[in-house]
C-alpha cells in the first residue's frame, strides 16, 4: 500500500535523471584563472572546475571512462577519443565510441573501477560516485547537464584542460559559437511562430528556463508550453486540449526514439488531426539523443529547428 | 430474493437518502468534469452543446466541439469507470477477506499490471500499437491474482483469508522484483514506464473507453449480483457455510470480478492508489456495513470521486497537469492513516 507513493519518488527521480537537462545548476566553470584560454599544452598537475567542484588532476589522463553521452561527445570531438577507454550504454554517438554495459544512471563503481581507469567523467550523480570514486583513488569530473548554451561551452573547455586538448576544445567552441551565432542571425523573430516540443507521448514538454527551451528563444520562436512553466521545474505535462487550443505552428517530437512517434501517430490522436502543425507539415522529427545533450551536435539541433521554421514561414507566405 | 427490510420505512431509509445524493454528485461530477478545463469553453456553450448530441451548436467554434467531444467527454467516463471500478473492487475484496485495508491492488494486480506494461514497453514491437500496453497491463493484472490465488489456495488449508493476502503480498514482491529488474535492462523506457504507471488519464479517447467499458460492466454487474451474499461471508466460513453458501466458490468468483475490474483500470489509467480505500470507508460511515449499500454507493462515489479528482489534476496548474496518482495518494494517505487510527480505537 505504499507503492503508490513510492511510485512517485520513482517516478520524480526518473524524470530528473531522465529528461534532459535538469534545473540544477551546473555550477560556474568560472575558475582555472585563464589557464583554460591558454593555447600552452597544460602542464599537470592541475585542477579543473566540475559541478562537484575543483578537480584535481595530476597528470594527462588516458584511461578515461565516460558516464554520459554528452562528455563522450565532448570528448571525441575535441580529439581525446583515443585517451577514452570506455562509456556508458547510453553513449551512442560518435560510432567509434567505445560502448560498454557501463550504466550513468545506475553506476556500478566495482565495474567503474574494473576499467582501471585515471578519469571517470560522469553527468548525474544517483548517490555518491564522486565521493566512492575519490575512496578508490580514482579522480572523478562531474559535468551535469548545462542550464546555458556558456555553461556547455565551458564543459568543454574544461574537458580539453583536463586531457591536454586546449586548442582544439577552443576551437570547437568558436565553431559552435559562430554557426549558433550565424543561425540566429538568420532567424525571423518577427513571423512569431509559436511551436510545441514534446518530451514524451503523455505530453512532457520543456520551457524556455531548460537548456533545450534557450535554443528556441535564440531563433525567436514562441514555446506555449512556457504559461505552464510554474512550479514545473521547467519540464511541465501539458493537457492535450490546450496544446489543441494553442494550434501552434511547429511540434518537434523528441520522442521519436524513446515512445515511436511520428507525424502519422500524432495525427491520430483525438483531437490533434486538424491542427495546422499537422495538415501543413509544421510537425518536426527530432533525434531523441540530440535533442537531451549538450554536446557539440546542439549545432545540427539548432540547425534543423531554424530550417524548419524557415519551411513552415515560407509555406504560411 | 425476499424483500424483508422494505414495508417498515415510510421516509426516505439512510440508504435512500445516501443513493439520492450518490446521484447528485455522480451528475454534479460528470457537468464540472466537463465545464472546466484548461481551454474556456463557457458553461453556456457546454450545455447547449451536451443537448445538441455530436452536432456543433451555434456559436462555438469546431474546435471547442472537437475538445469537448473527443477530450472531456471521454476522459470523464473513463475517470468514472475507473473510479467505480476500484471503489467497488476494494469494497468487494475487504468484504472476502474480511480485511479492512483490504485494497484492488492487494494479490499482486497492480504488480502483475506493472510488470506486463514494462515488457510491452521494454519489449514490445517498435511500431507497437496504443492498446498494446494497456492490453499487456490488463493480462498482466491477471495474472498476477490468478498467481495469488492459486498459491493462496494451494498452502496454509484452512486460513484461507489470511494465506491468500500472504500470497498476494509474496506474488506482488515477486513481480515487482521482475519488473525492477528488466526497467534496468533497458533503462532508456524507464521514463515511460513510470509516466505509464502513474497514471495517464491525460491521453485518454474513446478508445479506452472501448477498452475498458466490457470489463467493467461484466465485473460490476457481477458484484452486484452477489452483494448480499457478501454480508454472509463477511461474518465468517463456517457461518456462512452453515448457510449452506459455498464459501470457496463465492470468494473466487468476487476476486475473479474484483480483479477483472482492477485489471481494466489499471489498463486504461495506470496505477491510481487509495480510491479503492477512501471510497468503500467513506459510504461505510454514511450508511452502515451492509454491502447492499456499500456495494452501490461505492460505485457511485468512488465515480464522482475520480472525476472530480481528474477535474483538480488538469485545472490546478492548467495549462500543465498533475499526475493524477499523486493527488490520490496526496489525499488517501492521510485518509488511510486516520481509518487506521478509528479502527484500533474501535478494537
Amino acid at each position: 500500500m505504499g507503492k503508490p507513493l513510492s511510485i512517485v519518488v520513482a517516478f520524480v527521480l526518473a524524470l530528473s535523471v531522465a529528461a534532459c537537462g535538469s534545473k540544477a545548476g551546473s555550477g560556474d566553470v568560472t575558475g582555472g584563472d585563464g589557464a583554460s584560454s591558454s593555447s600552452e599544452p597544460s602542464s599537470f598537475p592541475l585542477t579543473v572546475e566540475g559541478t562537484n567542484g575543483q578537480v584535481k588532476i595530476d597528470e594527462r589522463p588516458v584511461r578515461i571512462v565516460s558516464l554520459s553521452p554528452t562528455a563522450t561527445e565532448d570528448l571525441f570531438a575535441i580529439g581525446a577519443g583515443e585517451q577514452v577507454i570506455a562509456v556508458d550504454d547510453q553513449s551512442t554517438f560518435p560510432p567509434e565510441a567505445p560502448t560498454t554495459e557501463l550504466s550513468g544512471f545506475e553506476p556500478n563503481v566495482e565495474a567503474i573501477a574494473g576499467y582501471e581507469p585515471d578519469l571517470v567523467v560522469f553527468a548525474t550523480e544517483p548517490g555518491d560516485l564522486g565521493s566512492s570514486l575519490e575512496g578508490l583513488g580514482i579522480t572523478a569530473l562531474q559535468l551535469d547537464a548545462a542550464p546555458t548554451l556558456e555553461v556547455a561551452y565551458q564543459q568543454i573547455e574544461q574537458l580539453g584542460l583536463a586531457t591536454q586538448h586546449v586548442a582544439e576544445a577552443e576551437a570547437l567552441v568558436d565553431d559552435i559559437r559562430s554557426a549558433v551565432h550565424e543561425l540566429v542571425a538568420s532567424a525571423d523573430p518577427s513571423a512569431g511562430l509559436t511551436f510545441y516540443y514534446e518530451l514524451d507521448d503523455t505530453f512532457y514538454s520543456v520551457t524556455s528556463k531548460t537548456f533545450i527551451g534557450q535554443l528556441f528563444v535564440l531563433l525567436g520562436l514562441e514555446n506555449i508550453a512556457d504559461a505552464a512553466g510554474k512550479g514545473s521545474g521547467g519540464y511541465p505535462q501539458l493537457s492535450a486540449e490546450y496544446i489543441i487550443d494553442s494550434d501552434p505552428d511547429l511540434i518537434f517530437l523528441a520522442d521519436t526514439r524513446c515512445c515511436d512517434q511520428s507525424l502519422q501517430t500524432v495525427a491520430k490522436r483525438p483531437g490533434w488531426g486538424e491542427l495546422t502543425a499537422v495538415t501543413d507539415g509544421g510537425v518536426v522529427p527530432l533525434d531523441d539523443d540530440v535533442a537531451s545533450r549538450w554536446g557539440p551536435r546542439v549545432v545540427d539541433l539548432l540547425r534543423q529547428i531554424s530550417e524548419a521554421a524557415d519551411a513552415v514561414e515560407a509555406n504560411a507566405a | 430474493m425476499s424483500y424483508v427490510d422494505r414495508p417498515e420505512h415510510r421516509r426516505l431509509s439512510p440508504r435512500a437518502r445516501a443513493t439520492t445524493i450518490g446521484v447528485v454528485v455522480l451528475v454534479a461530477a460528470v457537468l464540472v468534469g466537463l465545464l472546466v478545463g484548461p481551454v474556456r469553453i463557457g458553461a453556456a456553450n457546454v450545455m447547449r452543446w451536451l443537448f445538441s448530441f455530436g452536432n456543433t451548436p451555434a456559436g462555438m467554434s469546431e474546435q471547442q466541439a472537437l475538445i469537448l467531444a473527443d477530450l472531456r467527454l471521454p476522459r470523464v467516463i473513463v475517470a468514472g469507470l475507473v473510479g467505480a471500478s476500484l471503489a467497488a473492487s476494494g469494497a468487494a475484496y475487504q468484504a472476502v477477506f474480511r480485511n479492512p485495508l483490504a485494497d484492488p491492488y492487494l494479490l499482486g494486480a497492480a504488480a502483475g499490471a506493472g510488470l506486463g506494461a514494462t515488457i510491452a514497453v521494454a519489449y514490445g514491437p517498435s511500431s507497437a500499437l496504443d492498446l498494446t500496453v494497456p492490453l499487456a497491463a490488463f493480462i498482466g493484472a491477471l495474472v498476477g491474482v490468478g498467481l495469488a490465488y492459486g498459491l493462496g489456495r494451494s498452502s496454509l488449508g484452512g486460513r484461507a483469508t489470511t494465506s491468500l493476502v500472504l500470497a498476494g503480498v509474496a506474488v506482488a514482491s515477486f513481480l515487482t522484483a521482475v519488473q525492477t529488474f528488466l526497467q534496468q535492462q533497458r533503462s532508456e523506457t524507464l521514463r515511460q514506464v513510470y509516466t505509464w504507471i502513474l497514471g495517464r488519464l491525460g491521453t485518454t479517447g474513446w478508445d479506452d473507453v472501448r477498452l475498458a467499458l466490457p470489463s467493467v460492466a461484466l465485473a460490476l454487474a457481477t458484484l452486484w449480483a452477489v452483494r448480499r451474499l457478501l454480508d454472509v461471508i463477511e461474518v465468517g466460513d463456517v457461518e456462512a457455510q452453515s448457510l449452506g453458501l459455498n464459501v470457496t466458490r463465492l470468494r473466487l468468483v468476487v476476486v475473479i470480478a474484483a480483479s477483472l475490474a482492477t485489471a481494466a483500470a489499471v489498463a486504461v489509467a495506470g496505477l491510481i492508489g487509495f480510491v479503492g480505500l477512501i471510497i468503500p470507508h467513506t459510504v461505510r460511515m454514511m450508511v452502515g456495513g451492509s454491502y447492499r449499500s456499500v456495494l452501490p454507493l461505492s460505485v457511485l462515489f468512488g465515480a464522482s470521486f475520480l472525476i472530480f479528482v481528474d477535474t483538480l489534476a488538469r485545472t490546478v496548474v492548467a495549462p500543465a497537469e498533475i499526475p493524477i496518482g499523486v493527488i490520490t495518494a496526496f489525499i488517501g494517505g492521510p485518509f488511510f492513516i486516520a481509518v487506521l487510527r478509528r479502527n484500533r480505537r474501535a478494537a
